[in-house]
This record gives structure tokens, C-alpha cells and sequence, in this order.
């Protein structure tokens, strides 16, 4: 059963149509790599998914569930969309970390102001905050960086401000985790640390979508590769497979342009 | 008139200064968000209000607009301020709020253009970061942008405070009795000129303890680069 299903997803800006149609579903568990040249409208899907954009047109389903549907021309309030979001998460390609606050409070922050939220909060507050705090040590370390808890993030190098922002991305404990380009803004050098951590995420089974420019790692890792050109899904299957001995002739194109 | 008397006569003049500067800079901090708010607002009508007052305002001169809301009042409406009943006949308590009303006005239109660039300037990456994390416009705004802003914007903030504090000698040209006003009334009458640079010493001074706040700020702000 898929964990996560869109059909028909169509946006333009102006008079630029940049998805031009857009079919895909997951299963859970799995991490999909998208792959394609800039312009295809890669960024722009990972944008609909996570409701920063509108799409023009299409239905998005979650567990089955219709999630959102371009049809419905009621405005969703601002809850109603924070509370849809919540099922994803987004790995920024320029990370985003919050620069006055510290490695540990970037983490904690949203999680501490979700926990207002809840009818327990009063009676519980002490376990809630606890358990958010020992979540964030917990990921921290997973991302290899407990020693960093009390930095702030101008001190950190890319590397690190982005296995940062990872961490507080799972700290929500999304049921897709999204990444956009989240090794483009990185020295060379810096880059394996993050395909690392997102490494040892697949192998847990996180679920995960990835936009990379990384042909190895959507070979290596990915469980499937979706090639975008055009605002189109040209070609998707086992990455294997797909990056070696395209099918299609704008794959090919593609792929001869990039180096594995 | 001796050293100890017009050093006096200085002081009582400062303190007109400096609760014209310290209204000002209370009123008008806050006062500058709104219009900051309102040149940023996505209601049209708003927005060209707002952006058309602070247009005109920044484009006169202060001295001018002091005579305007000090004059106007009495010379279109027959309504001088002066005989406003709220004033109970205090002339120069109606002209200090003449020209307080111009003061703020003024620099309410400066502060929300600095407002507005400081926002504008934040990435949206930032609000986008809140978005996906779930935060609400709400605390986005207070919790991420505000200060990261604050942040940016003391330097500028710091000019315009300094410069406030100068640009309270122009009251004097509406009746209002501060420093200056009694630097030169004491050329005119004693025919000593030294009280003018004495009273420019305190403005000096002055500005050289707002200069040490607003670094102590930056550097209270320094932990981290936004």
C-alpha cells in the first residue's frame, strides 16, 4: 500500500508552467531519489509536498486519505495547513538553522511550541519538555554531533549546519522526510558526511524523498529514481537499472551531461 | 550673567530637550512598525496610505512640518493650538505638543523604512524553515525574524537616535523653550557666544552615551550572525 500518492500535480507561475503533470506514489519506507537538470521542476514538487507552494491542479493522498485536492477552492486557514505540513518534513539546500539560537534549541524550538498545543500540556509539562529534550540529545548524537549541542550555527562548517538542520527536521518525527538538494551548498569534502547520516537514515527505513544531484548516492541508495525534465516524470524504476540503461532518450541526454 | 548661571539656564533648557528626544523615541519606535506594517500590508488602500505619508514626510523638511502642525490649525481652521482646551491655556505646553506630534510623526516615517529593509532583508529561507517546522506566522515573526531584525537594524537605528538628538534644537523655532533656545537667547541679550558651543558640548556628550548603549547592544547581539 502506498504510504504517499499524487496525481495530476500541475503549477505555474505566470506564464511558466513548471509541473506540467505530476503522478507519483511511494511506499513506506522507501527512499526515492529525484533526479533531473535544474529548471525540471524538482524544487517546485518538494514545495507542493511540503504545502509551500499551491498547486494549480492535482489531488494529493497520505495513508489513502485525500490530503489535498486543488479541486477544493476553500482557503485552508492557517492551522488546517500547519497541520498537514506537519506530516513532512524539508531539508533546505542553504539549511536554514535559526542563527540565534543554539544547535540544541534550533532543535527544540517548534517541538516546545507544538507541545503548547496539546490538552495535556499543563498537567504534564515537566515529562513533555523532558522527553522533547532527551529526543534532541538523542538525534544529535545520531548525527554525530552531541559535542556542537551549545554552539551556534555560525560557528558550524555546511557539513555540519546541515546534518544539524537534518536532525531537527526528524525531530518532528515526519512521516516523509523531503530533501532539497541538501549536499548542493557543500564543499566536496563536506558532502559524504551528509550522505552519511541520510545513508544511515535509509537503512533504518526512514522515509524519505530526495532531490540530489548525486548520481552515485541515488544509485547506491535510493530504493527507486525518479527522472523529472520538463515538469514531467519521464522515467522512474530501480535506480540500478535506470542510471546505467536508461530507456528514454532525454535520460540519456541527462545523464551524459552529469558524471556518475 | 556668570558661568554658573547660564550653565543653569542650560540645564533647565536640557531637560525641555531631552523629554522632547525621550517622547520622541518612545512614541515613535512603536509608531514606526505600524507604519511599517501598513507600507507592507497586502490591503492596497493601506498600503498607499501609508507609503504616501511616509513619502511626503521624508521628502519636506522637519523645520516645516513643525510649522504646519503648529500653525496650520490656527490659520485654516481659526483653531490655533494654543487655545486647544486640552492645553488650559499653557501655551507652551500646546506648542511642546505642537512640535512633540511633528518629532514623532518625522521620525516614525524614518524608523519604518528602517523596519521594513531590516525585514525585507531576512531570507524567506528563514520563514520557510518555520513553516515546514510547523511554527505559525505568529511565532515565526516573533519567535525567528524579530531579532535577527533587531539585529540589522541597530546600527541605522542608532544614526537616526543620534541625529534626533541634535534635531531637537529645531523646536525652538516653534516657541519651545530647550537647550538651544537658551544658548542663543543668551548671545542676544549678554552678547556671549561660548554658551552656544557649551551647549553644543552637551549635545556631545549626550550622544556619546547613546553611542556607548547602542554598542553595548551590538555587542550583546554579537553571538550570532544573521
Amino acid at each position: 500500500m502506498a504510504i504517499y500518492e499524487i496525481k495530476g500535480i500541475k503549477k505555474s507561475f505566470g506564464n511558466t508552467e513548471v509541473l506540467r503533470g505530476i503522478d507519483f506514489s511511494m511506499e513506506k519506507g522507501e527512499t526515492v531519489a529525484i533526479i533531473g537538470s535544474s529548471g525540471s521542476g524538482k524544487t517546485t514538487l518538494l514545495r507542493c509536498i511540503n504545502f509551500l507552494e499551491r498547486p494549480d491542479s492535482g489531488k494529493m493522498y497520505l495513508n489513502d486519505e485525500l490530503l489535498f485536492d486543488a479541486e477544493d477552492k476553500k482557503k485552508l486557514n492557517e492551522n488546517e495547513i500547519r497541520s498537514k505540513r506537519l506530516h513532512f518534513g524539508l531539508v533546505f539546500q542553504q539549511f536554514n538553522l535559526f542563527p540565534q539560537y543554539t544547535v540544541f534549541e534550533n532543535l527544540c524550538l517548534s517541538p516546545k511550541l507544538l507541545a503548547k498545543e496539546r490538552p495535556d500540556y499543563r498537567s504534564d509539562k515537566k515529562n513533555i519538555i523532558k522527553n522533547i529534550e532527551e529526543k534532541a540529545k538523542d538525534l544529535l548524537s545520531k548525527v554525530g554531533l552531541s559535542a556542537k549541542s551549545d554552539s551556534y550555527p555560525c560557528t558550524l562548517s555546511g557539513g555540519q549546519q546541515q546534518r544539524v538542520a537534518i536532525a531537527r527536521a526528524l525531530v518532528l518525527n515526519p512521516d516523509i522526510l523531503c530533501f532539497d538538494e541538501p549536499t548542493s551548498a557543500l564543499d566536496p569534502e563536506l558532502t559524504n558526511e551528509v550522505l552519511n547520516v541520510l545513508k544511515s537514515l535509509a537503512a533504518e527505513k526512514i522515509t524519505m524523498i530526495i532531490v540530489t544531484h548525486e548520481m552515485s548516492f541515488a544509485k547506491d541508495v535510493a530504493d527507486r529514481a525518479v527522472f523529472m525534465d520538463s515538469g514531467v516524470v519521464v522515467e522512474q524504476g530501480d535506480p540500478k537499472k535506470m542510471l546505467t540503461n536508461p530507456e528514454s532518450e532525454r535520460l540519456r541526454a541527462f545523464l551524459n551531461t552529469v558524471t556518475l | 550673567m556668570g558661568f554658573i548661571d547660564i550653565t543653569l539656564q542650560l540645564l533647565r533648557g536640557f531637560g525641555t530637550t531631552f523629554l522632547l528626544f525621550a517622547l520622541t523615541l518612545l512614541l515613535s519606535l512603536p509608531l514606526g512598525l505600524l507604519f511599517c506594517f501598513g507600507s507592507m500590508s497586502r490591503f492596497i488602500p493601506l498600503r498607499w496610505l501609508s507609503r504616501s505619508v511616509v513619502y511626503v514626510i521624508r521628502g519636506t523638511p522637519l523645520l516645516l512640518q513643525l510649522f504646519i502642525v503648529v500653525y496650520l490649525p490656527g490659520i485654516l481652521l481659526d483653531a490655533p493650538i494654543t487655545k486647544w482646551s486640552i492645553f488650559n491655556g499653557n501655551v507652551l505646553a500646546a506648542y511642546f505638543f505642537g512640535a512633540l506630534f511633528a518629532f514623532v510623526l518625522n521620525y516614525s516615517c524614518y524608523f519604518s523604512e528602517i523596519y521594513r529593509g531590516g525585514i525585507e532583508s531576512i531570507s524567506a529561507g528563514q520563514y520557510e524553515a518555520g513553516q515546514v517546522l510547523g511554527m505559525t506566522k505568529r511565532q515565526i515573526f516573533f519567535k525567528v525574524i524579530l531579532l535577527q531584525v533587531i539585529k540589522r537594524i541597530l546600527a541605522p537605528i542608532s544614526n537616526e537616535t543620534v541625529t534626533l538628538v541634535k534635531d531637537t534644537s529645531l523646536a525652538r523655532s516653534v516657541t519651545v523653550y530647550e537647550m538651544f533656545f537658551y544658548a542663543n537667547q543668551i548671545l542676544t541679550t549678554e552678547a556671549l557666544l561660548w554658551p552656544l558651543f557649551y551647549a553644543g558640548l552637551f549635545y556631545l556628550v549626550f550622544n556619546a552615551l547613546i553611542t556607548w548603549l547602542f554598542n553595548k547592544a551590538e555587542k550583546k547581539l554579537s553571538y550570532f550572525r544573521a
